[in-house]
């Protein structure tokens, strides 16, 4: 699944958890001038962990004690609204509330 | 004997212990481990700081929500030995289990953020999520002449995850009432990127924030609070000024489930969405907030758990698989201000929807919507919740979620999945 044929929701998030690939990562990345270094790897790894094991996206604290990254330096890994970018680029759903 | 062992007497450990006193014969010690005295009714610290509830009707005596036949240890836990099937209590005593419930819910963790708990701390920088936080956010609120008001959520997950927003309804119609909203700014800042998230939430409820003047900053990710200048400082350096900032510490689970096995990150405890066991041991058993699920953090939820999880218990006792039958159903009333309130029910997988409930077509009460009868069920609930919920009597409503009564077709229409 590539960038042109991927389905995402109208603010940007895929539809389809299953579409997601590492490939797709970079290439959702490079969208949003991020490019993808083990850094990054390391954080998104351990926000799509954490949405599997518990069934919604994380919070930047809990990315952060699984990801050993402090959350400052998550901001410098993914400047412009970490959290979002996150769950856009690992490919799991916005991170919300019960309304 | 044997024993089923709940760490935790809150809501969700008073109403599951009462239920299987209920369904367990005399051979079952059921017991509870809770250090506490008193038993705090919750919703009504939203509330308390505008005057409107009283520490007399929202704390009972412990005992008194217990009864005969539910063993209180009234002692905090030091450590779960899942292997030996023991619990160790501060004082040193030692309680065996053959089933183990953890309800030992959140705590309010001001202490993890820089300064919060520095000079300014219930002098112009209050919590409402505990009661000694409401009481003097009540003191602070009367002597209010006007100013920014800042309503922060720092992290989520929270208790309650609409009490913030309800705050600022409740806040604008206090404000109204006393002559100085027009002297006030009223602020929401909120680490998510706006008030509501849901699309069809936003569509159909974004006219409140507009309508009340409230402004909202978003995704806005608490690092410190400065309160020598009176700002909180965003870990992307942006400020937002206060003359009182009431604020919404982060949450974790249990100060003993931390660096354990049985706790996450965060200290809330891995558990089955749909069986309720937890995942990282045998026989054990997590309900209500102390849980890592995707479910509210309400007491609406721990009530359905408690039903469902009765079922599943006995079934364990019996040797026979668990059924997964908890499907995150959820019930809130959201106060909107001037008597008015909402009122949602929503699951995993539905998000709240228009509609009428609990009777399809008939309700009486409409959900998303705003009106009076859902403020004046939202106040009489304190009622149903010490005599109903509590000691676990039979309330009619599903511990699962129905579809009927509606309207589907609302979120498509807001442009929704």
């Amino acid at each position: 699944m590539s960038i042109e044929t991927v389905q995402t929701d109208a603010e940007g998030y895929l539809t389809n958890r299953d579409d997601w690939s590492e490939e797709l990562a970079m290439e959702l990345a490079k969208q949003f001038s991020v490019e993808l270094s083990d850094e990054h790897w390391t954080v998104l790894n351990a926000a799509r962990a954490i949405e599997t094991e518990s069934g919604s996206s994380p919070g930047l604290r809990k990315i952060s004690k699984r990801s050993e990254t402090p959350i400052k330096a998550i901001y410098k890994l993914f400047p412009d609204g970490p959290a979002k970018l996150i769950a856009k680029i690992a490919g799991i759903p916005k991170p919300k509330s019960c309304l | 004997m044997k024993t089923i062992l709940i760490l935790g007497a809150g809501t969700a450990g008073t109403a599951i212990a009462h239920k299987l006193r209920r369904r367990l014969s005399s051979e079952w010690d059921v017991a509870v481990v809770d250090p506490s005295s008193t038993h705090l009714y919750q919703p009504g610290l939203l509330f308390l700081p505008f005057g409107d509830e009283t520490e007399e009707r929202i704390v009972r005596e412990r005992g008194s929500t217990l009864g005969k036949g539910i063993t209180w240890h009234k002692d905090a836990v030091k450590a779960i030995d899942t292997e030996r099937r023991r619990v160790e209590l501060e004082e040193g005593e030692r309680l065996s289990y053959d089933f183990l419930i953890i309800a030992s819910g959140t705590e309010v963790r001001p202490d993890m953020i820089d300064g919060m708990l520095g000079d300014g701390w219930r002098k112009s920088v209050f919590d409402f999520y505990t009661l000694e936080g409401a009481k003097a956010l009540q003191a602070a609120l009367a002597k209010f002449e006007g100013g920014r008001l800042v309503l922060n959520i720092v992290e989520m997950p929270i208790k309650c995850p609409v009490a913030p927003l309800e705050f600022a309804f409740l806040a604008d119609a206090y404000l109204t009432k006393r002559g100085i909203r027009d002297k006030t700014e009223l602020v929401y800042a909120t680490p998510l990127d706006g008030a509501f998230t849901k699309p069809l939430a936003s569509k159909t409820l974004g006219y409140l924030l507009e309508d009340k003047g409230i402004q909202v900053e978003t995704e806005f990710m608490t690092g410190e609070v400065d309160s020598e200048n009176n700002v909180i400082r965003s870990y992307d350096e942006r400020e937002v000024p206060y003359d009182l900032l009431v604020t919404i510490p982060p949450h974790t689970g249990a100060r003993f489930l931390e660096d354990t096995d049985l706790g996450d990150e965060l200290a809330f405890v891995p558990t089955d969405r749909h069986t309720l066991a937890a995942k990282n041991a045998e026989r054990v058993f997590c309900i209500g907030d102390a849980t890592d699920l995707p479910s509210s953090k309400a007491g609406s939820v721990a009530h359905f758990q408690a039903d469902l999880m009765t079922e599943n218990i006995l079934r364990a006792i019996e040797g026979k698989e668990l059924e997964p039958t908890f499907d995150g159903h959820s019930n809130c009333f959201v106060e909107t201000g001037h008597g008015k309130a909402m009122l949602i029910d929503f699951n995993y997988d539905t998000e709240p929807l228009p509609g009428q409930f609990p009777i399809p077509g008939i309700g009486p009460l409409p959900l998303l919507k705003e009106c009076r009868r859902n403020h004046w069920a939202k106040r009489l609930f304190r009622l149903v919740y010490w005599h109903g919920l509590l000691p676990a009597r039979p309330i009619p409503i599903s511990p699962t979620m129905s579809l009927a009564g509606k309207q589907l077709s609302a979120v498509a229409e807001a442009g929704g999945a």
